[in-house]
């Protein structure tokens, strides 16, 4: 028999106050958790795509939306601009890399993206199997791509027009210019995985072949080419100051910093999660208020047994470290508990989010953030029982011999 | 071996008890007998250092209760006093051998499975070890609460109307069990009551116990003035 054990017996001789309180300490710490675990993931998914791109250049309209079209692919983009326009950033002498980036086809809800090698390159993405690309109409598809459309190196499909998600989401079928996988990327968690890779070129070889009425027209298109839009990356961090107003100012594009619109996005949702930790922080007080209340009414109900151990020699440090060590029960359980909920909820979501297609979170991550958790359990737990355990401190064992 | 002399306790707002001196042999028997609050919780709370007396001296086993400080009393009552309270208190998320174990944790020793076997074979409840309180009879909880409180071997066992709602027969029954548990230990034996069988009984079967010593009516209570009255 000690402390721990006797606490646990004394803990469950009251099933339904014990279950009662855990269930209250357990939500409110799953909230606490979920929320810090989402904050995590979102920065971390953010951090991980938006590494090395300095600035993205699209046509004018909503610079939110030109990030997270372009960078993120989960928003529409926002135009296209002429291919000339963005070649002529390439001799400014501030960037030192320009990614190009055509959107506006999808293959069963993930998107075909034009782009040079570069984007690859970019990502330090590896082959899992196959090559890159050689030539247009060649295309390399991301891990998840591959691991939800069965596709792979050999394979051919037909890109559909729009971005649409879902089997028969997309547009008309390119039927006439069909895509051959060349290479399957390995996954990296990155925005990589759901999209299919391939050249500029291709892309405005679908569209000049389904639209090209003869020849000559033909030529009319290709002179007319554009992308849609392009991640650049400066030489210099002091780009930063003049190059987005010097193309904002004397092109028909816009430049948008990613970092400054997803610290923009992050305050918006951020919205979100202290609504999240409000609602967590009032759980939190309510548990801590129903254990203290079990607590107080087990000192009222137990006096006797309390002051029967004084006389069998207890000392009262004693009969308050039982109070207290029943708390600490509650907050272990309620912890271990509260942040398996969160993990599984999250891995719902990431596996929620995955099958539309959308922001890749991984699931099961253990962020130091974490520690919190059990910080904020005790904290509840010492708070809830701090008077029961008085009380049981100052239990007089006289009370035993009067209580007749 | 009990004995106090001038024994005074005074509560803060309330009456003063002075108790008559008296002396009982290591091994004997002392029935402290009188109405409800005549001083028989009073008298016990002393002779277990649960409080401090205002003035006289107090000998338990050996020990003047008035010179132990609060932490040690803990320690000192541990393993010199055996309680058998009224209601006997038996805590009811444990079982049977739990409540023994925890008079081991109580007195911050380690569970002794063979001791808790024997103080509850000793009491013919050896067969008991693993039920819950309330799947005992009244006459096993008492056995089971005596086996407790004479699981460490105190010198001193305090019954605190242990006959109270027991009928005659149950009543002759308790007292002998604890007759013959006190005597085995050779410990003192203190019993409350203010049941008139309890001495009765004992008057029957003093013979048969060596060293029985009937000390009744041993307390006297005044109210508050009349010692006031006295002093002066």
């Amino acid at each position: 028999m000690n402390i721990i054990s006797l606490s646990w017996r004394y803990l469950w001789s009251r099933p339904l106050a014990a279950s009662l309180n855990l269930l209250l300490l357990t939500l409110g710490l799953a909230s606490i958790s979920f929320v810090l675990l989402v904050s995590q993931q979102i920065n971390r998914a953010f951090e991980r795509d938006l590494a090395g791109i300095d600035v993205v250049v699209g046509a004018k309209g909503s610079p939110m939306q030109l990030i997270l079209s372009g960078v993120f692919h989960i928003d529409a983009p926002t135009g296209n601009v002429p291919l000339a326009a963005v070649q002529a950033l390439r001799k400014n002498p501030q960037v030192a890399k320009v990614i190009p980036i055509s959107l506006g086809d999808s293959f069963r809800g993930f998107r075909i993206v034009g782009t040079s090698l570069d984007y690859i390159n970019h990502y330090d993405a590896q082959l899992a199997s196959g090559a890159l690309w050689t030539v247009p109409m060649q295309a390399v598809i991301g891990s998840q791509v591959a691991r939800q459309t069965g596709l792979k190196a050999g394979d051919s499909f037909a890109g559909s027009h729009g971005l649409l998600s879902g089997e028969s989401g997309g547009g008309d079928t390119h039927g006439q210019t069909p895509y051959t996988v060349v290479g399957v990327l390995a996954a990296s968690g990155s925005v990589l995985d759901r999209l299919v890779l391939t050249s500029t070129e291709s892309i405005w070889k679908v569209h000049e072949t389904d639209t090209a009425l003869d020849a000559e027209d033909q030529k009319i298109l290709e002179d007319e080419r554009e992308v849609t839009l392009a991640l650049i990356q400066y030489k210099t961090p002091l780009a930063a100051v003049t190059f987005p107003r010097f193309v904002n100012t004397t092109t028909e594009m816009q430049a948008a910093a990613p970092a400054l619109e997803i610290t923009r996005l992050l305050n918006m949702i951020g919205v979100g999660t202290d609504l999240l930790k409000a609602l967590a922080g009032v759980l939190l007080l309510t548990a801590g208020l129903s254990v203290f209340i079990a607590l107080w009414s087990a000192v009222r109900e137990r006096r006797a047994d309390l002051a029967l151990l004084r006389m069998l020699g207890a000392p009262p440090r004693k009969i308050a470290g039982l109070l207290l060590c029943e708390a600490l029960w509650l907050a272990l359980l309620a912890c271990v508990l509260g942040v398996l909920a969160a993990q599984g909820v999250l891995a719902t979501a990431a596996w929620a989010l995955q099958a539309e297609k959308s922001v890749v979170i991984g699931a099961f991550v253990w962020p130091i953030e974490l520690t919190v958790v059990p910080v904020v359990a005790l904290g509840v737990a010492l708070a809830a029982s701090a008077l029961p355990a008085w009380e049981a401190y100052r239990v007089s064992v006289y009370e035993l011999l009067q209580s007749r | 071996m009990i004995s106090s002399r001038q024994l005074i306790y005074r509560y803060a707002n309330g009456p003063t008890l002075a108790f008559a001196d008296l002396e009982v042999a290591q091994g004997g028997v002392l029935v402290l007998a009188g109405a409800s609050g005549s001083g028989k919780s009073t008298w016990l709370a002393l002779a277990a250092g649960l409080l401090q007396a205002s003035s006289g001296d107090m000998l338990v086993a050996g020990q003047a209760v008035a010179q132990l400080d609060k932490l040690r009393s803990d320690a000192w009552r541990a393993k010199t006093i055996g309680f058998l309270p009224q209601k006997l208190h038996l805590s009811a998320a444990l079982s049977v051998y739990g409540n023994l174990a925890l008079a081991q944790w109580a007195a911050g020793q380690k569970t002794d499975d063979q001791s808790i076997a024997a103080a509850l074979a000793a009491l013919g409840v050896g067969d008991l070890s693993n039920r819950k309180p309330s799947q005992l009879s009244g006459g096993q909880a008492q056995r089971v609460a005596l086996a407790r409180a004479v699981l460490l071997q105190p010198k001193v066992i305090l019954a605190d109307e242990p006959t109270a709602s027991l009928d005659d027969d149950a009543a002759s029954a308790a007292l002998n069990l604890l007759l013959a548990t006190a005597e085995q230990l050779t410990a003192t034996l203190v019993i409350a009551t203010h049941d008139s069988r309890v001495k009765i009984h004992l008057e029957a079967v003093s013979r048969s116990f060596l060293g029985i010593k009937l000390a009744s009516k041993l307390i006297n209570t005044r109210p508050i003035s009349s010692l006031n009255n006295s002093i002066l």
